[in-house]
């Protein structure tokens, strides 16, 4: 028999854009709790943990030490990967499949409410001899992207402030969001010019939040639950940092992330197969590009397909069901935690309000956020 | 590919190179800020050393006294229980004799020597307490064991900060039977 792996147990805090009740240690406490008490196992009993963050985002140099505590990992084996959520899941797959762990625990969030300046933070993360003296604004490297993409596939910033108004709007049902709204396309685009074509609007905004997963081996995972939520493909690559070499109108990133974890999960036909998909929406453009290198649609059809209504709540490819990073907030590591949590609970049936009915294979994918060219896919599925 | 191919060509650096400033670098600075969530245990226990007491929290499933408090142990991986205050005394786990400054500064021929010690508050579970200064003690006098009391700052000049105890200085046995007797609660 193929080894397997799949998620045992989540626990999350839900995502609010100030949480000034709690320290991140007591943040992720919450959804490490939940988590394994849903898996019905005590962190005493994981084999492995693994936690995403970034130094500069916590404000901690080695914040890898500060993992520990809050996830019940202490002197047990612990790494942490400087890479977003999904990124640690497949180091957890991996770990698994090595035979030497059984159960491997995942963790990410976001204190972005504590990060004083940003952009900063962001413009930190720019080439010092190149782009930092410029002193651009961060939201500037999307507004390059955004522009290039719309003339390549033809399409206008009316249809990208559609992306806006959609995902507000599914946020409208997702508890654990914090921006849902009803707004219009109109209120996109008259909303304060950033970057252009980007508007305030175009651009979501910070949340804090925590999820904590649980993954198992296949037998362990049978042992654990009815219900386990397989892992079946997992992808993720870097295209070069060079901001000066880098195709601006495709998402090369995202589209290699996704041929490896469809030929992993042995998908041929992604659009025939995938019931559902949590993308990243970070820029409202984004949305449309990445369905586009997810092959979801062809090159240019993405905002066609938005306007049919194909990619809403009640459509044939609902798309950030969860309202997506505009309606649940950017939580940096996190992001992808917060689509493998929206895929666990749509293919568990926990879903509530915003329940798509019949899902068996959803796919999670997500972006490292600017000015990153780094993508990563994962594909679960309840069968 | 040749292990020679493999260079990627150009000058070998001299010394005068350097010398006459021809070796270029780029500099940035960068300006960051955070502003972190105390929180219920860390914004407690602040809060109570602004009043000049020390705050502990109880796991009564593994019955430990947590200094510095936490609303969660850590091995029992459960919320804790109570919150109970501690002693403002100690017995020192372990220290050392800093004759540099944080930055790795020299400290002056003048200047005494920092003395950073683990102090074992009386009061919370062996092995817990606080890392903070002795003070008023020579370095030849410091031992493993030996009982320190904190020296706090002035009511009115305490922020709600680790730094709201100036230091720790010696408790000379006499004095320190006394003292407790002195300090219940």
């Amino acid at each position: 028999m193929v080894k397997r792996v799949a998620i045992v147990g989540i626990g999350t805090t839900g995502f609010r854009p100030i949480t000034p009740d709690v320290s991140y240690r007591e943040l992720i406490f919450e959804a490490a709790r939940k988590a394994y008490t849903d898996a019905g196992i005590e962190p005493s009993e994981v084999d492995g943990f693994i936690a995403a963050a970034e130094d500069f985002i916590e404000g901690y140099s080695i914040c890898d030490e500060y993992c520990p505590d809050q996830i019940g990992a202490v002197l047990k084996p612990t790494h942490t990967i400087a890479g977003d959520f999904i990124q640690a899941l497949a180091a957890g797959y991996m770990m698994i499949m090595t035979g030497a762990f059984k159960t491997v625990t995942v963790e990410s969030h976001s204190k972005a409410s504590n990060i004083k300046n940003v952009d900063e933070v962001l413009g930190f993360a720019f080439d010092p001899v190149y782009n930092r003296p410029l002193r651009e604004t961060p939201h500037a490297i999307a507004g390059l992207e955004m522009t290039r993409y719309m003339f390549e596939t033809c399409t206008s910033s009316e249809q990208c402030a559609k992306v806006v108004v959609k995902n507000k709007g599914n946020a409208m049902r997702n508890p654990y969001a914090a921006f849902g709204a009803d707004i219009s396309e109109k209120d996109v685009m008259n909303s304060e010019p950033i970057s252009l074509p980007l508007h305030r609007l175009d651009i979501a905004p910070h949340a804090d939040g925590a999820v904590v997963a649980v993954l198992a081996d296949g037998d362990t995972a049978l042992a654990l639950t009815d219900a386990p939520i397989w892992i079946e493909g997992l992808g993720w690559c870097t295209d070069t940092p060079t901001l000066e070499m880098r195709d601006w109108g495709e998402a090369a990133y995202a589209r290699i992330a996704a041929e490896m974890a469809y030929k992993m999960a042995g998908i041929a036909d992604p659009v025939g197969m995938i019931d559902f998909a949590e993308i990243c929406d970070e820029y409202s453009f984004k949305e449309l590009q990445h369905m586009e290198a997810l092959k979801l649609c062809r090159p240019g059809e993405a905002a066609h397909l938005l306007e049919s209504g194909a990619t809403s709540f009640t459509g044939r490819l609902p798309i950030n069901v969860s309202g997506g990073a505009l309606g649940v907030g950017h939580l940096f590591e996190a992001s992808g935690a917060h689509k493998i949590l929206e895929l666990v609970e749509q293919l568990r049936g926990h879903a509530g309000a915003r329940q798509i009915p019949d899902v068996n294979i959803g796919l999670a994918q997500v972006w490292r956020g600017v000015p990153t060219a780094t993508g990563a896919v994962a594909i679960l599925s309840n069968m | 590919m040749k292990l020679e191919d493999c260079k990627l060509g150009g000058t070998h650096l001299k010394s005068s190179d350097f010398e006459k400033c021809k070796v270029l670098t780029t500099e940035w600075t960068p300006n960051l800020g955070y502003a972190w969530d105390n929180g219920v245990a860390i914004g407690r226990y602040l809060a109570e050393l602004k009043e000049g007491k020390i705050i502990a929290r109880i796991c009564h499933e593994c019955h430990r006294i947590m200094l510095p408090p936490r609303m969660f142990c850590e091995l029992c991986f459960r919320p804790t229980d109570e919150w109970t205050y501690v002693e403002d005394t100690g017995v020192v786990n372990t220290f050392s004799i800093a004759r540099v400054n944080w930055d790795a500064s020299r400290r002056g021929p003048k200047e005494p020597p920092l003395i950073p010690a683990v102090i074992e508050i009386d009061g919370a579970t062996k092995g817990m307490g606080i890392l903070h200064m002795l003070g008023e003690i020579g370095p030849d006098d410091v031992k493993i064991g030996m009982k320190v009391r904190a020296v706090w700052k002035k009511p009115e000049d305490r922020t709600g900060a680790i730094t709201d105890i100036l230091y720790f200085k010696p408790v000379r046995a006499a004095a320190s039977k006394k003292a407790a007797a002195g300090r219940k609660r």
